[in-house]
């Protein structure tokens, strides 16, 4: 998609899209900065669905626990710094749905599926989740980072590069 | 004009031309501008969370008030040089099942049905759990039931040495007594677990110390009010080591919550809530009766009793004009009901007093070192299971320590299980006791004054959860307790899920081996025997009973 052919507002609520989701990974990474001790233990060892003995496995090894725990933490906060800054802003929209998908994978909204931490809404299928996946997909589709963000200096370096 | 024109718009042709040459100096930094201007958020960001932490700070005050010595210890583990013990075991029905699962055994056919459940749903624990449960060097060298059936499945898991399933490789099989004086005269016995109904304990717990072996009884330990003497007197006299089988005795949230009523937290205690809620059959003591038991296979007049308990039993009962109790069946009339739900029947119970109140008494006597109550009253009835019962389902028990002021009640009901919390008030905050702990402070504390008006406490709030498994001592989040409550985080302590039973079985083991004392001992059973004996008088006579201290006697009012 060419960006030049963004009107303003596109841009403006693009650029809106993509600061919110990163704000959101972001305060979810340094909350679990902040917390002591916190582990991803529950929430994973509390999976359902198909993938439930995969992730309850990851909980029960602590060497694998520590490891997801680390990925998850400073996953989250990079990918919240990427997607707010503008920086390399694709790779951390990757990022992002991938993270996503493990979370929808391991709770995901089944029929008959109840969680120790009941969510706030009510799902069936769908969740927030999955929202958050497709709009991540239409924030690549509609690159903006290269207008708005830190991803224009790299832009502008890149064409530098290829014309010399 | 064409000049003109021209002249009117000078610069027109200007733009291009610079963008052949060189960028203008505004358009670079509306380009800098482009690329930097998310950057805010980030101070917006930072500036919350800095805002979110500042809001947080009663977090620290509640940690540094509750701060401890020290972790609870785990026991030391096993060591391979420690003496094997050789045990004998009493009683194999649902408790003594319980029991030897503790210790690490279990009939083929129960391990089979736990490697089924784990084939079957992966996330199922338990037979792992019962297969890596740490080797306490023990051997069951006899058993006795009275009851054929159990008697050869205690064989059966006795042999059962290496934890396997059907078909496996079986060791020396216990030898199987028909009465527990002839497996008490066994020299082979060093220790004695003893899962009988409660007219049985004490008989048989003094027995066995007699004969020089180590006891681990089963709660309540008596089931007559003189034989609590005699027991305490024997098991003092013998000095063997006693244990009374309150597992509760392990939970490890009890022993911050002792520390936490030393450290004062709570200020002056007035009133301590406890209770029951249960609403099953099986719940109501309504156990399954197995279809193997006929006259043929179970030894009646064993299941009587001791002559000389019955005795006591029946005096007490005519001298308190409490002969409606009594029976209503003759006690050498065979039958099924009274054989497996026996807990029904004060003939040979000691009904929710003995039961239940007895766990929830032991846990605050832990807590708060309460000792005998200087009185009871007692009222309640049998008002769901009207199948013949004597005993009562619904009961609630008032114990007043007047030296300490402060009143514990005590409240059940076997028809609903509606969750109350155990509840300790002071006058400066309320603690819940459960497998959590929950200090909430009290909005009219003299302690937290200053705290509470410059907002670092919020009363009525929990201010502080101590959550087991866990070595800070910070206010957790919601989520955690969650967790920790429904039993998640319990696999954390050491890696391996919380048995208590076997915790306390392993304690009473250690003891024998290094001649300590154990937790629950037998001065902590005496204190417990005589407050359930005081419930249950003052609800059998419907009267307040009280505690003479200096002559050591239960008094009526």
């Amino acid at each position: 998609m060419d960006t030049s052919q963004y009107t303003k507002t596109q841009l403006v609520l693009l650029v809106i899209l993509r600061v919110l989701i990163g704000w959101y990974f972001l305060y979810e990474g340094l909350s679990k900065v902040f917390a002591p001790n916190w582990s991803a233990y529950g929430y994973l060892m509390d999976s359902k669905g198909i993938f439930a003995s995969l992730f309850t496995a990851i909980a029960e090894n602590p060497t694998l626990l520590s490891i997801a725990n680390f990925a998850n933490i400073y996953g989250l906060i990079l990918i919240g710094l990427s997607l707010i800054l503008g920086l390399f802003a694709n790779v951390g929209q990757i990022g992002a749905i991938f993270f996503l998908a493990l979370y929808y994978l391991s709770h995901p909204p089944l029929i008959n599926a109840t969680y120790i931490l009941p969510a706030e809404g009510s799902y069936l299928w769908v969740d927030k989740n999955l929202i958050m996946m497709s709009a991540l997909l239409v924030l690549m589709v509609f690159p903006n980072s290269v207008c708005i963000g830190l991803d224009r200096f790299l832009k502008k370096n890149s064409t530098k590069a290829q014309r010399s | 004009m064409e000049d003109n024109t021209k002249d009117i718009n000078p610069n027109s042709s200007k733009p291009e031309d610079k963008d052949n040459k060189k960028k203008p100096v505004s358009e670079g930094r509306r380009d800098a501008i482009k690329a930097l201007a998310t950057v805010p958020v980030l101070g917006a960001m930072a500036y919350g969370v800095y805002k979110k932490r500042k809001s947080e700070v009663r977090y620290n005050a509640s940690s540094e008030m509750f701060r401890f010595k020290s972790d609870v210890a785990p026991l030391p583990a096993v060591s391979a040089d420690d003496k094997i013990i050789r045990l004998g075991l009493i009683g194999f029905g649902i408790r003594g099942k319980q029991l030897m699962q503790g210790l690490g055994f279990a009939t083929p056919e129960f391990v089979e049905d736990l490697i089924q459940q784990s084939k079957k749903d992966s996330s199922n624990n338990a037979y792992k759990d019962f297969v890596e449960q740490e080797d306490l060097r023990v051997e069951i060298v006899a058993v006795c039931d009275i009851f054929d059936t159990y008697a050869t499945e205690a064989v059966a898991a006795g042999s059962n040495i290496h934890r396997e399933g059907k078909n496996g490789k079986l060791g020396t099989p216990p030898k199987k007594y028909r009465t527990y004086q002839e497996l008490l005269a066994d020299p082979d016995v060093d220790a004695v677990v003893i899962a009988t109904p409660d007219h049985w304990h004490g008989t048989m717990a003094m027995a066995a110390a007699n004969a020089g072996k180590h006891v681990y009884v089963e709660k309540p330990m008596t089931w007559t009010v003189p034989e609590t003497y005699l027991l305490r007197e024997t098991i003092k006299r013998t000095g063997i080591v006693f244990q009374l089988g309150h597992q509760n005795r392990q939970i490890e949230a009890y022993e911050r919550a002792r520390q936490i009523i030393e450290k004062n937290l709570l200020g002056k205690i007035t009133l301590v809530e406890t209770g029951t809620n249960r609403n099953d059959p099986n719940g109501a003591w309504v156990y399954p009766i197995h279809p193997d038991a006929n006259p043929k296979t179970v030894d009646w007049k064993q299941f009587e009793g001791d002559p000389e308990r019955i005795k006591e039993y029946l005096d007490y009962m005519t001298s308190a004009n409490l002969a409606g109790y009594v029976g209503p069946e003759a006690r050498d009339k065979f039958s099924l009901e009274r054989f497996f739900r026996w807990r029904c029947w004060w003939d040979y119970s000691t009904g929710l007093s003995g039961d239940l109140l007895t766990h929830e008494y032991d846990a605050m006597n832990q807590i708060l070192k309460l000792g005998i109550p200087s009185s009871a009253s007692s009222s309640g009835g049998i008002y769901f299971f009207k199948d013949g019962r004597t005993v009562p389902d619904v009961l609630q028990t008032v114990f007043e320590y007047t030296d300490r002021g402060l009143t514990m009640l005590y409240s059940a009901t076997l028809a609903n299980q509606f969750n109350r919390s155990r509840k300790i008030m002071g006058h400066d905050a309320t603690m819940e006791v459960g497998s959590t702990l929950t200090v909430t402070v009290d909005p009219q504390s003299d302690q937290y004054r200053e705290k509470i008006d410059k907002g670092i406490i919020k009363p009525g709030e929990p201010f502080y959860t101590y959550v087991p498994g866990r070595s800070v001592d910070a206010v957790t989040t919601a989520t955690e307790k969650y967790f920790a409550e429904r039993g998640l985080l319990y696999s954390f302590i050491g890696g391996k899920r919380y048995n208590t039973t076997f915790l306390h079985l392993k304690e009473w083991l250690q003891c024998i081996r290094t001649g300590a004392t154990p937790s629950c001992n037998i001065d902590r059973g005496f204190e417990e025997a005589i407050t359930a004996h005081m419930g249950t008088r003052a609800y059998l006579e419907g009267r307040r009973m009280y505690w003479d201290k200096e002559k050591e006697e239960i008094t009526r009012g």
